[in-house]
Order: C-alpha cells, then sequence, then structure tokens
C-alpha cells in the first residue's frame, strides 16, 4: 500500500490499472480526458499490460466496449456529459448484453448552454439504462469505487456494467491523499474475470444480442435486466463487506452522517455533499439536530436502506444537482417515491436544486435549506421547491447583459 | 495469390451453409450474396450486425449462422468489430485461448448504415487498420423501413421518400471510391448474380489482413418493385448494362474484374423494375433515360482490364 496524492481522474486510472483491465478503449472529453492520458501512458511504458483504442467517437466507444466485453475479456473506459450522451443509444443497448464491464463518468452540465462544470443530468440521462451507478465524493472513493463495480459487475447473479460517478473538476481535477493498495491485496478481493458463456469462441458458437419479436420475449429480457440489477443490492453489501475485510475501508450503499439523532436529514450524491457535511457539522456545533444521507449506489436504488436511514426523521431536504425540466430534481423524486406510504417516513420532503453547472453552495445556503426545512417541520407543510440562486448573482448576470447591450450599441452607433 | 479453386461453376458449394426459413423477402439479393460468401467464409466467424433488413436474420432463440452472431446498432458496427477483434487478439496474445478458436470478424450492414450512418465508424476502423471484413448488402434504400431513399440510392429511382415524377433527385454516393481512398488491404463490389466473381474475391480476401470491404449490389424485390423471380436477371442486367461495375481495389489500384463486351443499354435494366416504371410511362422520359445512359457511358470511358 502506498499513499499518494490523487486527482479523481488519476484515482480512476489507477482503479482500472489494479483492476488489470485488459482492453480501455478511449475517446477524449473534458474533464475526463486525463484518466485515458494516464492508462494510455502506463500501457505505453510498458508499465501496465492491456490494450487501449482511441475510437472514432463515444458511440463507437462504448460499442467496442461492450463487444469487447462481450467477447470475454475486462474491459474500463471513461467518458463525460455530452460524450456519455451521444454514446447513449449504446449506453442502453451494451447493458442489455449482460456483458460487464465498468465506465467511469466524470459528471458535466449538458448543453445548453455548452458548459465544462460539473453537475448530475449528464448521469441521470443513464438513469433507467440499465447499467449500475456509484458516485463518489473522494478520490478515495473513486479507485475503490472501480475495484468494487468489476466485482459487483462480473457477479454471476448481476451480469451488468457498472457506472463509477466522479464530478468534473471538483473532484477529476482536485488531488486528494488515495490510498493505492497493492496488487496482491487486490488479487484476492477481485479475481480474474470468468466470462462464461459471454464469449466468442469457435468451438462455443453463441448469438448475442439478437432481436426479438413480440411483447413476451422482450419483457423477459427486461425483466431480467432488472431482477439483475435488484439482486445487485445484496451483491453491494457482499462486496463491500469484502472490501472492507481486505482493505479496511466500508464503503456503505447509503452513506448516513450524523443521521442516528438527526430531526432533519439533507440528502445529496456526489462530491458537493462534502460541501453539505460541513455545513452539518456547523450546523450541530450551533445545536441543531441535522445529518447529511448520500446514497452512493444510485442503480440499483437501495430503498430499504433510505427507508430506514429516514424512518422518524421530521424533515427532510434533497439537494439536487439536476434539474428534470417541469418537475425538478430527480433524487427529490425518487426519494419520494421509495418513501411514501411507508411506516415512519418523514413528514416533510423539501426540494432544492443547486449547484448547476458547478455554481458553488455556500455555506449560508446550507444553513438557510436547514432553515427553511426546520419550519416546514413545525409547519407541517412542504415548501414549494427552490431555486437556489442568490440575489447577487442575478444582479451580476443583469449587469453583464447590459454591459454587452451597451458595447453593442456603441458599436452600431459607430462611436 | 493462390490460384482460385473456383474456375467454373461447377466449383462452387452445391449445399450452402446458411440455414433456411429466415424472414428476409423472397429473391433477395442481399440473402443470395450473403449464402455465396458465408459458403466460402463459413462458421469461424462473428458476423457483427447493424440496425438493418438482416438483423431479422437472428430473432431469438433461432439463427441461420453455424458460427456467431451480434447485434449492434444501426451506427457502429465497424466498432464493434475492433471492440471483438482486439479482445480476441488480447486473449491469443496472452495465451488465454487457443489459435484454434480464433474467428474472422465480419461486419454485415446494410446500404443505409454504410453510406450513411455508419460511415464514421467505417472510416475509424478503416483508419486504425482493423483485420475485418465489411459485407454491405445495398439495396439501394432504406428497405427494412420501406424503401425511403439512401446515400445509396441511383438517380431518378422512385422511392417512399421520391414518387415525384423524376423520382430520386440525389445520386448514388460512390462508397467504393470513398473507402478505397483510406488505402484499406481491399475493397470491392460484387453482386450475388455474378457468384463466381464473388467467391473469387471472398477466397482472396480470405489470405488477406487488414481492413476488406465488400458490396453486395442487391436487387430488392419490393424495394425495386419487381416479382422475386427476376431477382438474378435484374443482377445480371446491373452488370452487363453497365450499371454496377464488378471491380476491386488492391495494392493502390482499382482493376474491373469482369467488363461488359458490349454493355446493353441502361433501359434494358430500369424498365423492368417498378421503381422506374415512371421514366417509360405515361410517356418516355427520355432526357431522364439519357442522363442516366451518359452517367454510365462516362463512367466505362478509359476503363480496361
Amino acid at each position: 500500500m502506498t499513499r499518494k496524492l490523487l486527482t479523481g481522474n488519476g484515482a480512476a486510472a489507477w482503479g482500472a490499472r489494479l483492476a488489470k483491465v485488459d482492453y480501455v478503449p478511449a475517446f477524449p472529453i473534458t474533464p475526463q480526458t486525463e484518466i485515458i492520458e494516464t492508462i494510455a501512458a502506463w500501457i505505453d511504458a510498458g508499465e501496465m499490460p492491456g490494450r487501449t483504442v482511441t475510437l472514432e467517437s463515444e458511440h463507437s466507444m462504448i460499442t467496442a466496449a461492450g463487444a469487447a466485453a462481450a467477447t470475454g475479456v475486462r474491459v474500463f473506459t471513461a467518458t463525460s456529459s455530452q460524450g456519455l450522451l451521444y454514446g447513449m443509444e449504446m449506453v442502453y443497448t451494451v447493458a442489455g448484453w449482460r456483458a460487464p464491464f465498468v465506465m467511469t463518468n466524470v459528471s458535466r452540465g449538458l448543453a445548453s448552454p455548452i458548459t465544462l462544470e460539473p453537475d448530475h443530468n449528464d448521469i441521470m440521462a443513464a438513469r433507467d439504462s440499465g447499467f449500475l451507478q456509484i458516485h463518489c465524493s473522494t478520490c478515495q472513493e473513486v479507485l475503490d469505487s472501480v475495484l468494487m463495480a468489476y466485482r459487483m459487475a462480473e457477479d454471476p447473479r448481476v451480469r451488468l456494467p457498472v457506472i463509477v460517478n466522479l464530478d468534473g473538476f471538483y473532484l477529476s481535477f482536485t488531488r486528494e491523499p488515495v490510498e493505492i493498495p497493492d496488487a496482491e491485496a487486490v488479487a484476492s478481493f477481485l479475481p480474474p474475470y470468468a466470462p462464461e458463456s459471454t464469449r466468442f469462441r469457435a468451438s462455443a458458437p453463441s448469438s448475442q444480442a439478437v432481436a426479438v419479436l413480440g411483447g413476451a420475449p422482450y419483457s423477459y429480457f427486461r425483466y431480467e435486466s432488472h431482477l439483475a440489477a435488484l439482486n445487485a443490492v445484496t451483491v453491494y453489501d457482499e462486496t463491500a463487506e469484502a472490501f472492507a475485510k481486505v482493505f479496511g475501508r466500508r464503503h456503505e450503499a447509503v452513506d448516513a452522517y450524523r443521521c442516528d439523532d438527526a430531526e432533519i436529514v439533507l440528502v445529496m450524491i456526489g462530491s458537493f455533499a462534502t460541501k453539505a457535511k460541513q455545513a452539518v457539522d456547523q450546523l450541530r456545533e450551533a445545536g441543531h439536530a441535522v445529518g447529511l444521507m448520500r446514497p452512493r449506489l444510485l442503480r440499483p436504488l437501495p430503498a430499504e436502506q433510505l427507508q430506514q436511514i429516514l424512518a422518524g426523521k421530521k424533515a427532510v431536504a434533497v439537494i439536487d444537482q439536476n434539474i428534470s425540466m417541469g418537475m425538478g430534481g430527480v433524487v427529490h423524486s425518487e426519494l419520494a417515491s421509495v418513501l411514501y406510504g411507508k411506516p415512519g417516513a418523514p413528514p416533510v420532503l423539501a426540494s432544492f436544486i443547486g449547484g448547476l453547472g458547478g455554481r458553488d453552495i455556500s455555506p449560508e445556503e446550507f444553513y438557510e435549506i436547514a432553515a427553511v426545512t426546520r419550519k416546514a417541520a413545525d409547519d407541517g407543510v412542504t415548501p414549494p421547491p427552490r431555486l437556489l440562486y442568490t440575489r447577487e448573482e442575478f444582479r451580476e448576470i443583469k449587469k453583464l447583459q447590459a454591459i454587452a447591450h451597451a458595447e453593442r450599441q456603441e458599436l452600431e452607433s459607430g462611436q | 495469390m493462390t490460384e482460385t479453386k473456383f474456375k467454373r461453376m461447377k466449383d462452387l458449394p452445391s449445399t450452402h451453409l446458411l440455414g433456411t426459413g429466415t424472414p428476409m423477402c423472397a429473391g433477395c439479393g442481399g440473402l443470395e450474396a450473403l449464402q455465396e460468401v458465408y459458403d466460402v467464409l463459413g462458421p469461424k466467424t462473428v458476423f457483427v450486425n447493424a440496425a438493418g433488413c438482416m438483423t431479422l436474420l437472428s430473432v431469438y432463440p433461432f439463427t441461420p449462422f453455424r458460427g456467431s452472431w451480434l447485434y449492434t446498432a444501426m451506427a457502429s458496427a465497424p466498432a464493434g468489430a475492433q471492440g471483438v477483434r482486439d479482445a480476441l487478439d488480447i486473449l491469443l496474445e496472452q495465451k488465454r485461448m487457443k489459435h484454434e478458436e480464433d474467428l474472422d470478424v465480419v461486419v454485415l450492414t446494410g446500404d443505409g448504415a454504410a453510406y450513411g450512418m455508419g460511415l464514421s465508424a467505417t472510416s475509424g476502423a478503416i483508419e486504425r487498420d482493423l483485420d475485418f471484413l465489411y459485407l454491405c448488402y445495398d439495396n439501394e434504400g432504406y428497405g427494412n423501413t420501406g424503401q425511403q431513399f439512401s446515400g445509396a440510392t441511383p438517380h431518378a429511382a422512385r422511392t417512399a421518400t421520391s414518387k415525384g415524377p423524376r423520382g430520386f433527385t440525389g445520386y448514388k454516393k460512390d462508397l467504393f471510391s470513398i473507402w478505397a481512398a483510406h488505402k484499406p488491404a481491399y475493397v470491392a463490389t460484387v453482386i450475388g448474380s455474378e457468384p463466381l466473381d464473388l467467391v473469387r474475391k471472398i477466397e482472396k480476401v480470405r489470405q488477406l489482413k487488414g481492413p476488406r470491404l465488400i458490396i453486395a449490389l442487391a436487387p430488392c424485390p419490393p424495394g425495386w418493385d419487381f416479382d422475386p423471380r427476376e431477382s438474378a436477371d435484374i443482377g445480371k442486367l446491373a452488370v452487363k448494362t453497365g450499371v454496377w461495375p464488378l471491380k476491386e481495389y488492391v495494392d493502390g489500384k482499382v482493376v474491373h474484374t469482369k467488363i461488359p463486351r458490349s454493355r446493353l443499354p441502361v433501359e434494358e435494366y430500369l424498365k423492368i423494375q417498378g421503381r422506374f416504371a415512371h421514366l417509360f410511362a405515361p410517356e418516355r422520359n427520355e432526357e431522364l433515360l439519357q442522363e442516366i445512359q451518359s452517367r454510365v457511358d462516362n463512367y466505362w470511358v478509359g476503363v480496361q482490364e
């Protein structure tokens, strides 16, 4: 075991290297590119076995990833944002091949407007694809989650690809101390991939990903994938247990921070949850019984664990770093469906949207969220969804528009 | 190159490897070509398929192939071939698979994918020098959806989306030249109705490495509007009139493998297909017929065997 300062991208690359991946189809996109550059450099230098190939698009990259996995090798790939969307047809398609592999997605806001900075609308678009999803909030988690993802994906009860998600910039380019486990320890946790019948060999011809005619066979395969994804709740817990035994670090499917005696619980995924964590500590110091719940596993959604953690709480505030136009926060609605009608479900489930395109969420905003949620709990009325935005930010935008407008007029009047 | 074992028609296999009872249309020129190709390639193959008519060959839980099959999507079959080929190479390299277990990777797409949506993926695969075979069955339109025009549709053809008096106003894309411009190991045109020419080419590509791409013109009874029994004759006429030149690109040179000695008028080919009926009735469209003929004539100027 060595300890090193690694970016989230570096940690993802180390995860792939330690998992001894055979094949890395790649395509560059900000803020993911460092992952494939790092792996390519290792392979070129002979420090890592395996092969990498740069495809001409993410659509092709994900096709090649799925096809190689279907041929029976261990595959890793990485993408981000527009790239994930460009490959989305294949994200859905290869998940149905039941050929497991791991892809990291470095979350970045989606066009339009085009941006480089993070939020979770990209990964939410893959929500219903059949890919399982693990969301990370630290660089260590990124490395560990890649290893866990392979074990979970390749489990015969699951056999689905997994996306390990990390936020662009906040994790991708941020250096944190990361423990890099020894290869022997990893080998004891993650045995070589056993493709079983998911492969192409001359002596054992197989037809994979064939068409179906009619709803009955179609439903059969769709249900099979769903049931396999549900199996992954148990498999994840077993994997976390085995991981803790070998490496001494435990990554629960749902990270509950100071939730036990909390009256109010904030809910967030990804790296911005570390901001919420700090706010929780501050609020606790000020005497408020506030906790933070951070689902790491979003697909499958560990419903029972979420219900247990939130049972008996006075109010919950979900802070979504995504926006479903005309509806609101995706995690909020997922949680509502998990909690509705369940014994002990909190009477108030408030929704806040923030952190879009990397927009910061300040400590003051977290305090305000907690205050609004506490008041809602006291009144017994869930407040309307809030879009986090400050008066100052609004003023700045208006100011920029006014300046651009004035300059344009100046230009047109020929002065 | 070794001497061909296919010298005469009687050297062609008398039984086919591909199973019967597929849902392809009666008289499908694409299936005819695929049968002939498969007889030469054999079952140590994995067909990587793009969305198109032939996606319906393997419908769960049946397949006419004795070898393997992977359906991908419309645009990315060559990338699927990349993944399979690379994975097989890795397994061979690391001695995790015996050499006898290796497979030839064959992309199978229609013209809709080959000429349009999948062109970028094909270009990428050639540029990466992927060792694969690409078979495009070209029925000159989006056949599986009811024959709308594609980048492969010939000038003046009536399709489901070009029903006006002049038919399709565009021109068939020269995919052979586009592919050849990438300088791959091999490019050829074939047609099922000229089986000797076809099998000799497939025999040749089996001995080559790298990207090897084949376009098979695929007479299509429902799409071109003719009786299925005419399929082979229409294929022969496509060659005899010079509409479909049989050629290959190898070692940087284009060679025509069958030059029609005295080309029949293009009209002979057009008039027996419903998709060109508007060129003959209610009145003859002399101007369009002339244009089509002179384009074919221009093609053959200076072509040598």
